[in-house]
Protein backbone atom coordinates (compact mmCIF):
# COMPACT_ATOMS: atom_id res chain seq x y z
CA UNK A 1 0.00 0.00 0.00
CA UNK A 2 0.76 3.37 -0.87
CA UNK A 3 0.64 6.69 1.84
CA UNK A 4 2.16 9.68 2.19
CA UNK A 5 5.05 9.82 4.98
CA UNK A 6 2.88 12.40 6.76
CA UNK A 7 0.44 8.98 7.86
CA UNK A 8 3.45 7.70 9.76
CA UNK A 9 5.65 10.80 10.12
CA UNK A 10 5.95 14.35 11.73
CA UNK A 11 9.06 16.78 10.89
CA UNK A 12 11.09 19.66 11.44
CA UNK A 13 13.66 21.35 9.23
CA UNK A 14 16.16 23.84 9.33
CA UNK A 15 19.34 25.56 8.60
CA UNK A 16 23.04 25.69 8.92
CA UNK A 17 24.68 27.80 6.61
CA UNK A 18 23.97 26.15 2.98
CA UNK A 19 23.06 22.78 4.68
CA UNK A 20 19.32 22.02 5.47
CA UNK A 21 18.63 19.49 8.04
CA UNK A 22 15.04 17.69 7.93
CA UNK A 23 14.43 15.36 10.92
CA UNK A 24 11.77 12.87 10.34
CA UNK A 25 9.59 11.65 13.28
CA UNK A 26 7.58 8.32 13.47
CA UNK A 27 4.63 8.82 15.48
CA UNK A 28 4.43 5.26 16.58
CA UNK A 29 7.80 3.84 17.19
CA UNK A 30 7.13 0.51 15.46
CA UNK A 31 7.01 2.53 11.98
CA UNK A 32 11.11 3.66 12.66
CA UNK A 33 12.16 0.25 10.42
CA UNK A 34 9.57 1.97 7.94
CA UNK A 35 11.35 5.01 7.49
CA UNK A 36 14.90 3.44 7.93
CA UNK A 37 13.87 0.75 4.53
CA UNK A 38 11.73 4.14 2.57
CA UNK A 39 13.50 7.15 3.31
CA UNK A 40 17.13 6.53 2.05
CA UNK A 41 19.54 9.56 1.19
CA UNK A 42 19.49 8.74 -2.80
CA UNK A 43 15.82 9.05 -2.61
CA UNK A 44 15.03 12.07 -0.90
CA UNK A 45 17.63 13.79 -2.96
CA UNK A 46 15.75 12.45 -6.04
CA UNK A 47 12.19 14.05 -4.27
CA UNK A 48 14.38 17.56 -4.12
CA UNK A 49 15.20 17.43 -7.32
CA UNK A 50 17.59 20.81 -8.78
CA UNK A 51 16.21 22.41 -5.24
CA UNK A 52 19.54 20.06 -3.46
CA UNK A 53 22.69 20.72 -5.26
CA UNK A 54 24.80 18.57 -3.39
CA UNK A 55 24.61 15.85 -1.43
CA UNK A 56 22.52 14.01 1.01
CA UNK A 57 23.31 12.63 4.40
CA UNK A 58 21.46 10.26 6.67
CA UNK A 59 21.70 9.76 10.57
CA UNK A 60 19.63 7.59 12.67
CA UNK A 61 18.63 8.21 15.87
CA UNK A 62 16.73 5.15 17.11
CA UNK A 63 16.18 6.29 20.19
CA UNK A 64 13.27 8.96 19.15
CA UNK A 65 12.16 6.92 16.01
CA UNK A 66 13.95 9.58 14.19
CA UNK A 67 16.00 9.87 11.13
CA UNK A 68 18.18 13.15 10.69
CA UNK A 69 18.81 14.73 7.11
CA UNK A 70 21.34 16.83 5.89
CA UNK A 71 20.87 18.14 2.37
CA UNK A 72 23.88 19.76 1.23
CA UNK A 73 23.89 23.25 -1.20
CA UNK A 74 20.04 23.35 -0.92
CA UNK A 75 19.41 27.52 0.46
CA UNK A 76 21.35 29.58 -2.77
CA UNK A 77 24.40 30.23 -0.68
CA UNK A 78 22.47 29.92 2.75
CA UNK A 79 22.53 32.99 5.19
CA UNK A 80 22.21 36.53 4.20
CA UNK A 81 23.77 35.35 0.59
CA UNK A 82 20.42 33.29 -0.61
CA UNK A 83 17.75 35.11 -2.65
CA UNK A 84 15.21 32.56 -1.40
CA UNK A 85 11.97 32.91 0.27
CA UNK A 86 12.71 29.89 2.47
CA UNK A 87 16.36 31.01 2.78
CA UNK A 88 16.17 28.76 6.49
CA UNK A 89 14.77 25.82 4.64
CA UNK A 90 11.73 26.30 7.24
CA UNK A 91 9.71 24.59 4.81
CA UNK A 92 11.73 21.14 4.00
CA UNK A 93 10.28 18.99 6.63
CA UNK A 94 6.72 20.05 5.47
CA UNK A 95 8.10 19.01 1.56
CA UNK A 96 9.31 15.83 2.65
CA UNK A 97 6.36 14.65 4.12
CA UNK A 98 4.33 14.85 0.87
CA UNK A 99 6.40 11.97 -0.52
CA UNK A 100 4.70 8.51 -1.05
CA UNK A 101 6.37 5.28 0.65
CA UNK A 102 5.07 1.70 0.76
CA UNK A 103 4.44 0.13 4.06
CA UNK B 1 15.81 20.67 41.50
CA UNK B 2 16.65 23.89 39.86
CA UNK B 3 14.05 25.84 37.13
CA UNK B 4 15.84 27.49 34.16
CA UNK B 5 13.48 28.75 31.41
CA UNK B 6 14.04 30.31 28.08
CA UNK B 7 12.41 33.46 27.64
CA UNK B 8 13.84 34.63 24.05
CA UNK B 9 14.78 32.29 21.79
CA UNK B 10 16.26 35.11 19.88
CA UNK B 11 16.45 39.20 19.35
CA UNK B 12 13.27 39.88 18.47
CA UNK B 13 11.55 36.99 20.05
CA UNK B 14 8.18 37.71 21.85
CA UNK B 15 8.44 40.94 24.31
CA UNK B 16 6.12 39.40 26.70
CA UNK B 17 7.76 35.97 27.35
CA UNK B 18 10.19 36.49 29.79
CA UNK B 19 7.65 39.01 31.91
CA UNK B 20 5.54 36.06 32.27
CA UNK B 21 7.94 33.39 32.90
CA UNK B 22 9.00 35.13 35.77
CA UNK B 23 5.22 36.33 36.84
CA UNK B 24 3.28 33.20 36.53
CA UNK B 25 5.13 30.69 38.31
CA UNK B 26 8.07 30.21 39.86
CA UNK B 27 11.76 30.04 38.25
CA UNK B 28 15.31 30.46 39.63
CA UNK B 29 17.14 31.09 36.12
CA UNK B 30 15.99 33.08 33.10
CA UNK B 31 18.20 32.14 30.03
CA UNK B 32 18.25 34.73 27.01
CA UNK B 33 19.39 34.22 24.06
CA UNK B 34 19.79 37.14 21.29
CA UNK B 35 22.77 36.30 19.31
CA UNK B 36 22.25 34.49 16.28
CA UNK B 37 25.48 34.68 13.74
CA UNK B 38 24.32 37.58 11.93
CA UNK B 39 23.18 39.32 14.86
CA UNK B 40 27.37 39.67 15.95
CA UNK B 41 28.38 41.83 12.64
CA UNK B 42 24.99 44.59 13.32
CA UNK B 43 25.91 45.25 16.97
CA UNK B 44 29.70 45.84 15.41
CA UNK B 45 28.77 48.54 12.83
CA UNK B 46 26.59 50.09 15.81
CA UNK B 47 29.52 50.17 18.10
CA UNK B 48 31.81 51.24 15.32
CA UNK B 49 29.13 54.61 15.04
CA UNK B 50 28.84 54.71 19.11
CA UNK B 51 31.16 53.20 21.29
CA UNK B 52 28.78 52.89 24.01
CA UNK B 53 26.39 50.96 21.92
CA UNK B 54 27.06 47.31 20.45
CA UNK B 55 24.71 45.63 22.41
CA UNK B 56 21.48 43.79 22.50
CA UNK B 57 19.21 46.97 22.95
CA UNK B 58 15.97 45.75 23.89
CA UNK B 59 17.68 43.58 26.41
CA UNK B 60 18.18 46.75 29.55
CA UNK B 61 14.46 47.85 29.10
CA UNK B 62 13.52 44.44 29.70
CA UNK B 63 15.49 44.33 32.93
CA UNK B 64 14.10 47.28 33.74
CA UNK B 65 10.41 46.36 33.71
CA UNK B 66 11.40 42.98 35.55
CA UNK B 67 14.19 44.37 37.98
CA UNK B 68 11.30 44.40 41.20
CA UNK B 69 10.18 40.85 40.68
CA UNK B 70 13.70 39.30 40.17
CA UNK B 71 15.03 41.52 43.43
CA UNK B 72 11.95 39.68 45.11
CA UNK B 73 12.16 35.85 44.00
CA UNK B 74 16.06 36.05 43.97
CA UNK B 75 15.78 34.70 39.99
CA UNK B 76 19.31 35.47 38.31
CA UNK B 77 19.15 36.15 34.45
CA UNK B 78 21.75 34.90 32.16
CA UNK B 79 21.88 36.08 28.54
CA UNK B 80 24.12 36.53 25.41
CA UNK B 81 22.80 40.22 25.14
CA UNK B 82 26.10 41.58 25.59
CA UNK B 83 26.92 41.34 21.79
CA UNK B 84 30.56 42.80 20.95
CA UNK B 85 30.05 45.41 24.15
CA UNK B 86 29.02 43.52 27.41
CA UNK B 87 30.30 46.51 29.38
CA UNK B 88 28.20 48.96 27.59
CA UNK B 89 25.46 46.55 28.26
CA UNK B 90 25.71 45.95 31.66
CA UNK B 91 26.11 50.23 32.52
CA UNK B 92 22.90 50.48 31.19
CA UNK B 93 20.95 48.16 32.57
CA UNK B 94 23.11 49.35 35.93
CA UNK B 95 21.35 53.28 34.95
CA UNK B 96 17.96 51.57 34.55
CA UNK B 97 18.10 49.60 37.74
CA UNK B 98 20.54 50.90 39.93
CA UNK B 99 19.50 47.71 42.86
CA UNK B 100 20.58 44.77 40.63
CA UNK B 101 24.42 43.52 40.75
CA UNK B 102 25.63 42.58 36.96
CA UNK B 103 28.62 40.56 36.06
CA UNK B 104 29.94 40.72 32.43
CA UNK B 105 31.81 37.83 30.80
CA UNK B 106 34.57 38.85 28.68
CA UNK B 107 37.19 37.46 26.11
CA UNK B 108 35.38 36.20 23.08
CA UNK B 109 35.62 38.87 20.81
CA UNK B 110 38.67 38.55 18.85
CA UNK B 111 37.89 41.52 16.18
CA UNK B 112 41.36 43.44 17.66
CA UNK B 113 43.07 40.37 17.81
CA UNK B 114 42.62 38.78 13.81
CA UNK B 115 45.77 40.58 12.34
CA UNK B 116 48.09 39.30 15.49
CA UNK B 117 46.43 35.73 15.24
CA UNK B 118 46.95 35.56 11.57
CA UNK B 119 50.41 36.71 11.66
CA UNK B 120 51.03 34.39 13.74
CA UNK B 121 50.08 31.43 11.90
CA UNK B 122 46.41 30.85 12.62
CA UNK B 123 45.00 30.11 9.25
CA UNK B 124 41.47 30.03 10.55
CA UNK B 125 39.80 28.10 7.24
CA UNK B 126 36.81 28.51 6.22
CA UNK B 127 35.12 25.68 7.77
CA UNK B 128 32.92 25.04 4.67
CA UNK B 129 35.17 26.12 1.76
CA UNK B 130 38.93 25.37 3.46
CA UNK B 131 39.70 29.07 2.57
CA UNK B 132 42.28 30.70 4.70
CA UNK B 133 40.93 33.60 6.73
CA UNK B 134 43.78 36.02 4.80
CA UNK B 135 41.14 36.04 2.16
CA UNK B 136 38.65 38.60 3.46
CA UNK B 137 40.79 39.80 5.77
CA UNK B 138 40.25 43.65 4.69
CA UNK B 139 36.53 43.07 5.20
CA UNK B 140 36.22 41.61 8.38
CA UNK B 141 33.25 43.24 10.39
CA UNK B 142 33.31 40.82 13.62
CA UNK B 143 34.98 37.86 15.18
CA UNK B 144 33.93 35.83 18.30
CA UNK B 145 34.75 32.70 19.55
CA UNK B 146 32.29 30.57 20.77
CA UNK B 147 32.72 30.32 24.74
CA UNK B 148 31.10 27.67 26.88
CA UNK B 149 29.14 27.48 30.06
CA UNK B 150 31.81 27.80 32.58
CA UNK B 151 33.21 31.34 32.30
CA UNK B 152 29.05 31.93 32.33
CA UNK B 153 28.88 29.80 35.57
CA UNK B 154 32.18 31.77 36.97
CA UNK B 155 30.40 35.32 36.46
CA UNK B 156 27.13 33.53 38.14
CA UNK B 157 29.41 33.09 41.52
CA UNK B 158 30.04 36.66 41.91
CA UNK B 159 26.58 36.40 43.03
CA UNK B 160 24.98 38.74 40.58
CA UNK B 161 21.30 38.84 39.83
CA UNK B 162 22.04 39.69 35.89
CA UNK B 163 24.91 38.03 33.89
CA UNK B 164 25.78 39.28 30.66
CA UNK B 165 27.92 37.33 28.20
CA UNK B 166 28.77 38.36 24.66
CA UNK B 167 28.89 35.31 21.91
CA UNK B 168 28.66 32.25 24.68
CA UNK B 169 27.03 29.32 22.64
CA UNK B 170 23.36 28.95 23.10
CA UNK B 171 23.09 25.56 25.34
CA UNK B 172 25.93 27.40 27.88
CA UNK B 173 22.62 30.14 28.65
CA UNK B 174 21.06 26.57 30.28
CA UNK B 175 24.45 24.70 31.24
CA UNK B 176 26.32 27.04 33.09
CA UNK B 177 23.50 27.70 35.78
CA UNK B 178 23.74 24.07 36.16
CA UNK B 179 27.54 24.30 36.39
CA UNK B 180 27.21 26.65 39.08
CA UNK B 181 24.22 25.15 41.24
CA UNK B 182 25.18 21.76 40.99
CA UNK B 183 29.36 22.47 41.29
CA UNK B 184 29.76 20.00 37.43
CA UNK B 185 33.56 20.41 36.66
CA UNK B 186 35.10 19.86 33.56
CA UNK B 187 35.59 16.45 32.60
CA UNK B 188 31.97 15.35 33.71
CA UNK B 189 31.08 14.71 30.39
CA UNK B 190 27.53 12.98 30.84
CA UNK B 191 26.62 15.39 33.19
CA UNK B 192 27.80 18.29 30.84
CA UNK B 193 26.45 16.75 27.87
CA UNK B 194 22.65 16.56 29.48
CA UNK B 195 22.69 20.11 30.36
CA UNK B 196 23.78 21.25 27.17
CA UNK B 197 20.95 18.54 25.52
CA UNK B 198 18.28 20.62 27.81
CA UNK B 199 19.97 24.10 26.36
CA UNK B 200 19.29 23.17 23.35
CA UNK B 201 15.49 22.13 23.68
CA UNK B 202 14.90 25.38 25.41
CA UNK B 203 17.06 27.38 23.37
CA UNK B 204 14.42 28.45 20.97
CA UNK B 205 11.91 29.45 23.33
CA UNK B 206 8.40 28.23 22.78
CA UNK B 207 10.30 25.84 19.67
CA UNK B 208 9.69 23.40 22.31
CA UNK B 209 6.49 23.78 23.47
CA UNK B 210 3.93 23.33 20.77
CA UNK B 211 5.51 26.44 18.59
CA UNK B 212 5.91 25.31 15.33
CA UNK B 213 4.84 22.32 15.90
CA UNK B 214 3.92 20.14 13.23
CA UNK B 215 1.41 17.16 15.29
CA UNK B 216 -1.93 18.40 15.07
CA UNK B 217 -1.01 21.72 15.31
CA UNK B 218 -4.78 22.94 15.51
CA UNK B 219 -5.26 20.89 18.69
CA UNK B 220 -2.48 22.65 20.23
CA UNK B 221 -4.21 25.31 22.94
CA UNK B 222 -4.14 28.81 23.40
CA UNK B 223 -1.11 29.78 21.07
CA UNK B 224 -2.11 33.71 22.24
CA UNK B 225 -0.66 32.82 25.37
CA UNK B 226 1.83 30.41 24.67
CA UNK B 227 3.87 29.24 27.33
CA UNK B 228 7.55 28.91 27.51
CA UNK B 229 9.95 26.27 28.55
CA UNK B 230 11.07 25.50 32.03
CA UNK B 231 13.53 22.64 32.30
CA UNK B 232 13.30 21.29 36.30
CA UNK B 233 17.14 20.23 36.27
CA UNK B 234 18.38 17.23 38.93
CA UNK B 235 21.96 17.32 39.92
CA UNK B 236 22.21 13.44 38.58
CA UNK B 237 21.65 14.82 34.73
CA UNK B 238 18.27 14.26 34.11
CA UNK B 239 15.89 16.40 34.35
CA UNK B 240 11.55 17.82 32.84
CA UNK B 241 11.07 20.24 30.62
CA UNK B 242 7.48 21.83 31.41
CA UNK B 243 6.26 25.13 31.22
CA UNK B 244 4.05 27.10 33.72
CA UNK B 245 0.53 26.14 34.58
CA UNK B 246 -2.25 28.09 33.03
CA UNK B 247 -0.56 28.97 29.73
CA UNK B 248 -0.72 28.15 26.26
CA UNK B 249 1.09 25.73 23.99
CA UNK B 250 1.93 21.93 24.67
CA UNK B 251 5.10 20.33 26.44
CA UNK B 252 4.80 16.41 24.92
CA UNK B 253 7.67 13.95 23.41
CA UNK B 254 6.24 15.06 19.98
CA UNK B 255 7.45 18.66 20.45
CA UNK B 256 9.96 17.61 22.51
CA UNK B 257 11.49 15.26 19.48
CA UNK B 258 11.21 18.24 16.95
CA UNK B 259 13.06 20.83 18.95
CA UNK B 260 15.83 18.05 19.52
CA UNK B 261 15.83 17.61 15.67
CA UNK B 262 16.28 21.30 15.07
CA UNK B 263 19.49 22.46 13.53
CA UNK B 264 20.92 19.36 13.99
CA UNK B 265 23.78 17.58 12.27
CA UNK B 266 25.61 14.36 13.11
CA UNK B 267 23.72 13.39 16.13
CA UNK B 268 26.22 11.64 17.91
CA UNK B 269 28.88 14.19 17.40
CA UNK B 270 27.17 17.61 18.94
CA UNK B 271 30.05 19.29 19.36
CA UNK B 272 30.37 22.27 22.17
CA UNK B 273 33.44 24.11 23.82
CA UNK B 274 32.53 21.80 27.23
CA UNK B 275 31.44 18.56 25.83
CA UNK B 276 30.47 16.27 22.67
CA UNK B 277 26.65 15.17 23.48
CA UNK B 278 25.17 11.94 21.91
CA UNK B 279 21.43 12.59 21.09
CA UNK B 280 21.25 8.87 20.46
CA UNK B 281 21.54 8.85 24.32
CA UNK B 282 18.19 10.79 25.09
CA UNK B 283 15.49 8.82 26.50
CA UNK B 284 12.09 10.80 26.83
CA UNK B 285 9.02 9.88 28.73
CA UNK B 286 5.65 11.56 28.90
CA UNK B 287 5.45 11.61 33.14
CA UNK B 288 2.60 13.66 33.10
CA UNK B 289 0.30 16.67 31.08
CA UNK B 290 3.39 19.20 30.17
CA UNK B 291 5.88 17.44 31.33
CA UNK B 292 8.47 15.36 29.47
CA UNK B 293 11.38 13.56 31.49
CA UNK B 294 14.60 13.32 29.32
CA UNK B 295 17.21 10.99 31.12
CA UNK B 296 19.96 8.55 29.96
CA UNK B 297 22.72 11.04 28.17
CA UNK B 298 26.10 10.09 27.39
CA UNK B 299 28.76 12.83 26.37
CA UNK B 300 32.15 12.66 24.79
CA UNK B 301 35.70 14.91 25.53
CA UNK B 302 35.50 18.41 24.70
CA UNK B 303 37.21 19.10 21.73
CA UNK B 304 40.70 21.08 21.47
CA UNK B 305 39.35 23.98 18.97
CA UNK B 306 36.84 26.48 19.36
CA UNK B 307 34.48 27.83 17.04
CA UNK B 308 35.10 31.22 15.65
CA UNK B 309 31.99 33.58 13.74
CA UNK B 310 33.65 35.95 11.93
CA UNK B 311 31.44 38.26 9.73
CA UNK B 312 32.62 40.35 6.69
CA UNK B 313 31.47 42.88 3.86
CA UNK B 314 30.21 40.20 0.89
CA UNK B 315 28.33 42.56 -1.32
CA UNK B 316 24.96 43.55 -2.16
CA UNK B 317 21.30 42.41 -2.92
CA UNK B 318 17.61 43.46 -3.84
CA UNK B 319 14.35 41.36 -4.08
CA UNK B 320 11.02 42.62 -5.65
CA UNK B 321 8.10 41.23 -5.95
CA UNK B 322 4.63 41.85 -8.31
CA UNK B 323 2.03 40.02 -8.12
CA UNK B 324 -0.39 38.45 -11.22
CA UNK B 325 -3.96 37.71 -10.93
CA UNK B 326 -5.79 35.11 -12.96
CA UNK B 327 -6.45 34.30 -15.46
CA UNK B 328 -2.79 32.58 -16.50
CA UNK B 329 -1.39 34.05 -13.45
CA UNK B 330 1.77 32.12 -13.16
CA UNK B 331 2.20 31.97 -17.49
CA UNK B 332 2.46 36.22 -17.11
CA UNK B 333 4.77 36.02 -13.86
CA UNK B 334 6.73 33.80 -16.01
CA UNK B 335 6.78 36.59 -19.16
CA UNK B 336 7.21 38.98 -16.75
CA UNK B 337 10.67 37.50 -15.52
CA UNK B 338 11.74 37.16 -19.06
CA UNK B 339 11.17 40.47 -19.88
CA UNK B 340 13.28 41.73 -16.84
CA UNK B 341 15.92 39.36 -17.43
CA UNK B 342 16.18 40.70 -21.10
CA UNK B 343 16.55 44.29 -20.22
CA UNK B 344 18.99 43.43 -17.36
CA UNK B 345 20.96 41.87 -20.21
CA UNK B 346 20.47 44.94 -22.54
CA UNK B 347 21.82 47.27 -19.73
CA UNK B 348 25.02 45.07 -19.56
CA UNK B 349 24.84 44.31 -15.92
CA UNK B 350 26.66 41.74 -14.35
CA UNK B 351 25.33 39.56 -10.92
CA UNK B 352 26.42 36.90 -8.93
CA UNK B 353 22.92 35.43 -9.46
CA UNK B 354 19.42 36.17 -10.41
CA UNK B 355 16.84 34.42 -8.78
CA UNK B 356 13.12 33.81 -9.54
CA UNK B 357 10.35 32.66 -7.44
CA UNK B 358 6.32 32.36 -8.07
CA UNK B 359 4.93 32.23 -4.58
CA UNK B 360 1.32 30.83 -4.40
CA UNK B 361 3.01 27.74 -7.17
CA UNK B 362 6.27 26.26 -5.97
CA UNK B 363 8.57 28.80 -3.98
CA UNK B 364 8.51 26.31 -0.88
CA UNK B 365 9.13 23.28 -2.37
CA UNK B 366 10.27 23.11 -5.76
CA UNK B 367 9.50 20.23 -8.07
CA UNK B 368 8.14 18.50 -4.46
CA UNK B 369 5.31 20.88 -5.10
CA UNK B 370 2.19 19.00 -6.53
CA UNK B 371 1.06 21.09 -10.70
CA UNK B 372 -1.89 23.44 -10.21
CA UNK B 373 -4.05 24.84 -12.18
CA UNK B 374 -4.97 28.08 -13.18
CA UNK B 375 -4.05 29.66 -9.86
CA UNK B 376 -6.07 32.83 -8.52
CA UNK B 377 -2.76 34.95 -8.48
CA UNK B 378 0.69 34.61 -8.13
CA UNK B 379 3.30 36.41 -6.65
CA UNK B 380 6.33 37.10 -9.08
CA UNK B 381 9.36 37.19 -6.65
CA UNK B 382 12.72 38.25 -8.12
CA UNK B 383 16.54 38.46 -6.80
CA UNK B 384 20.02 39.56 -7.37
CA UNK B 385 23.21 39.56 -5.61
CA UNK B 386 26.30 40.84 -6.49
CA UNK B 387 28.99 42.88 -5.77
CA UNK B 388 28.56 46.02 -7.57
CA UNK B 389 25.82 48.22 -6.01
CA UNK B 390 25.33 50.58 -8.85
CA UNK B 391 23.77 47.10 -10.90
CA UNK B 392 21.79 46.28 -8.07
CA UNK B 393 20.16 49.34 -7.40
CA UNK B 394 19.39 49.29 -11.06
CA UNK B 395 18.05 46.11 -10.61
CA UNK B 396 15.35 47.72 -8.04
CA UNK B 397 14.00 50.29 -10.59
CA UNK B 398 13.11 47.36 -13.34
CA UNK B 399 9.90 46.13 -11.64
CA UNK B 400 7.88 48.65 -11.28
CA UNK B 401 7.36 49.79 -14.88
CA UNK B 402 6.14 46.43 -15.71
CA UNK B 403 2.67 46.91 -13.89
CA UNK B 404 2.82 49.37 -17.54
CA UNK B 405 5.07 48.04 -19.80
CA UNK B 406 4.27 44.06 -19.66
CA UNK B 407 1.86 41.56 -19.23
CA UNK B 408 -2.13 42.63 -17.76
CA UNK B 409 -3.08 42.46 -14.53
CA UNK B 410 0.53 43.18 -12.48
CA UNK B 411 -0.38 44.67 -8.77
CA UNK B 412 1.05 44.92 -5.96
CA UNK B 413 3.94 47.41 -6.87
CA UNK B 414 2.86 49.77 -4.02
CA UNK B 415 6.05 49.86 -2.04
CA UNK B 416 7.55 50.92 -4.92
CA UNK B 417 11.19 49.76 -5.82
CA UNK B 418 12.94 47.53 -3.34
CA UNK B 419 15.84 48.64 -1.16
CA UNK B 420 18.87 47.52 -2.08
CA UNK B 421 20.68 45.38 1.42
CA UNK B 422 24.50 45.52 2.36
CA UNK B 423 25.09 41.45 2.31
CA UNK B 424 27.06 40.39 5.34
CA UNK B 425 28.18 36.65 5.47
CA UNK B 426 29.28 34.39 7.67
CA UNK B 427 32.60 32.76 8.04
CA UNK B 428 32.76 30.08 10.21
CA UNK B 429 36.16 28.67 11.65
CA UNK B 430 38.29 26.89 14.32
CA UNK B 431 41.12 28.60 16.74
CA UNK B 432 43.18 26.57 19.35
CA UNK B 433 41.11 27.02 22.32
CA UNK B 434 44.51 28.34 24.75
CA UNK B 435 43.93 31.48 22.59
CA UNK B 436 40.78 32.51 24.00
CA UNK B 437 41.05 33.63 27.45
CA UNK B 438 38.51 34.89 29.18
CA UNK B 439 37.09 36.55 32.27
CA UNK B 440 34.22 37.97 34.60
CA UNK B 441 33.99 41.34 35.62
CA UNK B 442 31.38 43.07 38.38
CA UNK B 443 30.26 46.18 36.93
CA UNK B 444 30.04 49.21 39.55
Amino acid sequence: MRIPLSHIAHARSGDKGDTVNIGVIAFWTEDYEILVRELTPSRVKAYFGDLVQGKVERYELPNLGALNFLLHEALGGGGTLSLRVDAQGKTFGAALLRLEIDV
Amino acid sequence: MIRIANGQGFWGDWLEAPVRLVEQGPIDYLALDYLAEITMSIVQKQKQADANLGYARDFPPLIARIAKRIRESGVKVVANAGGVNPVACAREVRRLAPDLKVAVVLGDDLFDRIPELLTRGHLMKNMETGEPLSAISGSILSANAYIGAFPVAEALATGSDVVIAGRCTDTALALAPMVHAFGWQPGQYDLLAAGTIAGHIIECGAQCTGGNCQVDWPSIPDFANIGYPIVEADPDGSFVVTKHAGTGGRVHSDTIKEQLLYELGDPRNYITPDCVADFTSIKLYDEGENRVRVSGIRGGSRPEMLKVSVSYAWGFKAIGTLVYSWPQALEKAQAADRIVRERLAQLGLQFDEIHTEYLGVNACHGPAAPPVADVPEVQLRIGVRGSDRKAVDRFTRELVPLVLNGPPTATGFGDGRPPVREVVAYWPALLARDEIRTRVEVVE
